[in-house]
């Protein structure tokens, strides 16, 4: 684990105060093109602004009290399921309209299956099939969504 | 009162139908499922169902949705009394006692109180919002932009003084939450706002995206943090059936818990969660075996069950009259109103009276289902509690993935619904609660258009918030239900009940 300097006494506090102040400085950053208005009639900025304002000033407090009070530390991360579970979204969106729904989808659901450290084949695989399978049955055949069962990249169409 | 025989009986009319009566049950049973299992819960669930509601009816889809929550909340109790693992969050009271009992050998009686107790409460609480309903709903016909504000301030407030932790971090979560919700064309003008040029983000951030990374991807992350598996050893169970003595002792702690549950309700930020600590907390002072809480008292049992139970269906009357979430779940059920064309709000009750009284309807149906579900089938539940956490979470992913994608068969759902996945995991690590955020996001393009057009209507002049009349008490509501949670005192209670 990163050794974090002494001065921060509450790592969740400082770090969360951060986060906010980057996600306000996101937002500030696209303000400048949206004009405020006045109070009587407030533009499509004024509302974002006032918010923004607010955000930054929440985050700057949260920040500075992580430095004061004491707090627990982060705990670990299980990477590996993080990894795992992300990952296999992200793949699904990519490839769902160019696989189609049957290999996308056995994809996905096998590499998730690897996010847990009780991983073994056999679990895995019939997961797999199971879940593949019921996924078309209930979502195309069911629900009749407009998914490819297997798309071009599949040869299909 | 014939006015509410007459609303009921319509509401019956819709509840009973054949297909209704089936969405009902799958609302219920799949609620009890969920509220047994831990790690999937009843927001994530309704969350994963919200594309599937689009291909019904609406009166259908609600009624299903209603059913998970409720209906979870009786499995919750069942895993909690059982094997001391809570299902829901509600029944983490129920616990202490409810699993002590159990050891006993006196699973059955823990059980059958749950179910009794839930019901009862059910009941009374469906009689309470087709009583109550109407008149708030005809009370918010004469509110005004300012009133409307003001009441999405109070809810706001409320929920951030009730998540856990740190209340300053719970602000900061719901102005980023309205700040996400202005992500898309404004209002009024059309022009596009923080979209980065992109197409995908001019209609806003989906909703449904954003509940499933939140809840659905972000909490099976938090998971697989701890994986060491659960020994579920489960007695037994026997004595479903109360004798004359044990019935009469959860009398009581029964109308006790039912009363405050429906009470605590129906305020903004209310519901189930807490409902059930708020009744334990009233059984440890005023039960006549107050002294016996904690070591497996049926008490413990009777009055968080059925204040869970009546918290989780009065919660409904803000949401069906004014349009206002007064928890995440609420926020889901606006969503798949929003999804069905219907503006919340309190038009509904009278553009839409078969829906609004179908709803209230099926939960005393519901009521009656899980009543049947949970006793007798016992067994079967306790079954589900065998299937180990990593067989089961790929399945929830799959659904989530097809789900997402289904809403408008765009990829970049998929993708918002990962990020906020990481995103939400990310602010469980920093003790940030994603609940307001999400409360923040649904509520926030309704609170900028309300109060662009009071400042419109008052010429820009602010103190029109405080001018009128329910507007001022509902500002100072606000103010109040933040600045308790701030006195020492009352903070310390607030952390110890929720470490409890």
């Amino acid at each position: 684990m990163l050794r974090l300097p002494s001065f921060i006494k509450s790592p969740k506090d400082f770090f969360a105060g951060i986060l906010f102040i980057a996600v306000a400085g996101v937002f500030a950053s696209q303000l400048r093109d949206l004009p405020v208005g006045s109070a009587f009639r407030m533009g499509p900025g004024y509302f974002p602004m006032v918010l923004t304002g607010l955000l930054g000033a929440l985050g700057l407090i949260i920040m500075v009290g992580g430095l004061r009070g004491k707090g627990e530390p982060i705990s670990n991360v299980p990477w590996r399921g993080l990894l795992f579970v992300v990952l296999p979204v992200v793949f699904f969106g990519l490839t769902l309209k160019g696989l189609g729904l049957v290999p996308s989808l056995a994809v996905t659901v096998f590499a998730t299956t690897l996010g847990s450290t009780h991983w073994n084949l056999r679990t895995a695989l019939i997961n797999t099939a199971v879940l593949t399978i019921s996924g078309w049955l209930i979502f195309i055949k069911a629900l009749g969504l407009p998914i490819p069962v297997f798309g071009p990249w599949a040869g299909g169409y | 009162m014939a006015g509410i025989i007459s609303n009921l009986g319509l509401g019956f009319e819709q509840a009973l139908s054949l297909t209704n009566l089936f969405y009902c049950f799958v609302g219920v049973f799949l609620g009890t499922v969920v509220g047994v299992l831990p790690g999937l819960g009843p927001i994530a669930t309704i969350a994963m169902l919200l594309p599937v509601t689009l291909t019904l009816k609406p009166v259908s889809a609600l009624i299903m949705l209603a059913g998970i929550y409720y209906g979870a909340q009786y499995g919750g109790s069942t895993t909690a009394i059982l094997i001391n693992v809570p299902g829901e969050s509600s029944s983490v009271v129920t616990a202490i006692d409810g699993y002590k009992l159990a050891r006993r050998g006196k699973a059955g009686y823990a059980l059958a109180t749950a179910a009794l107790g839930s019901f009862f409460a059910g009941t009374v609480s469906t009689f309470l919002i087709a009583g109550f309903a109407p008149a708030l709903a005809a009370f918010a016909l004469k509110f005004g932009p300012a009133e409307y504000f003001s009441l999405m301030v109070l809810g706001l407030a409320a929920s951030v003084s009730l998540a856990h932790g740190s209340i300053i971090k719970a602000l900061a979560m719901v102005v980023i939450g309205l700040l996400l919700g202005t992500i898309g064309q404004d209002l009024y003008t059309g022009t596009p706002r923080f979209t980065f040029g992109s197409l995908d983000l001019s209609d806003g951030l989906e909703f449904v995206a954003l509940a499933m990374g939140l809840f659905g991807i972000g909490e099976i992350v938090r998971n697989l943090e701890d994986e060491s598996q659960r020994t579920a050893i489960v007695q037994k169970v026997t004595d479903l059936i109360p004798s004359k003595e044990e019935l009469k002792r959860i009398i009581a702690p029964v109308l006790r818990g039912t009363a405050l549950g429906s009470v605590l309700g129906i305020l903004p930020g209310g519901g189930a969660l807490l409902a059930s600590f708020a009744a334990y907390a009233l059984e440890k002072r005023v039960s006549r075996h107050r002294h016996e809480i904690g070591t497996g008292a049926i008490e413990g049992v009777a009055g968080p069950e059925s204040a869970n139970n009546a918290g989780a269906q009065t919660s409904f009357i803000p949401m069906l009259t004014l349009g206002i979430p007064s928890n995440p779940v609420m926020a889901l059920m606006i969503g798949a109103m929003i999804i069905q064309g219907i503006v919340p709000g309190p038009n509904v009750i009278n553009d839409k009276p078969e829906l609004f009284w179908g709803i209230i309807a099926s939960m005393w149906v519901g009521n009656v289902m899980l009543l049947i579900l949970n006793l007798p089938l016992i067994g079967i539940w306790v079954k589900f509690l065998s299937v180990p956490y990593h067989v089961l979470f790929p399945g929830i992913m799959a659904v989530c993935c097809i789900g997402v994608y289904s809403v408008s068969n765009n990829p970049f759902d998929v993708f918002t619904m990962a990020a906020f996945g990481v995103v939400g995991y990310a602010l469980v690590k920093l003790d940030c609660e994603p609940a307001p955020l999400l409360l923040g996001f649904i509520i926030g393009r309704m609170l900028e258009e309300y109060l662009r057009r009071a400042m419109l209507l008052s010429r820009g002049d602010p103190m029109v918030f405080f001018e009128r009349p329910y507007s001022r008490y509902l500002l100072i509501a606000a103010i109040l239900s933040l600045v308790v949670v701030l006195i020492p005192s009352v903070g310390k209670k607030r952390e110890e009940a929720f470490r409890e």
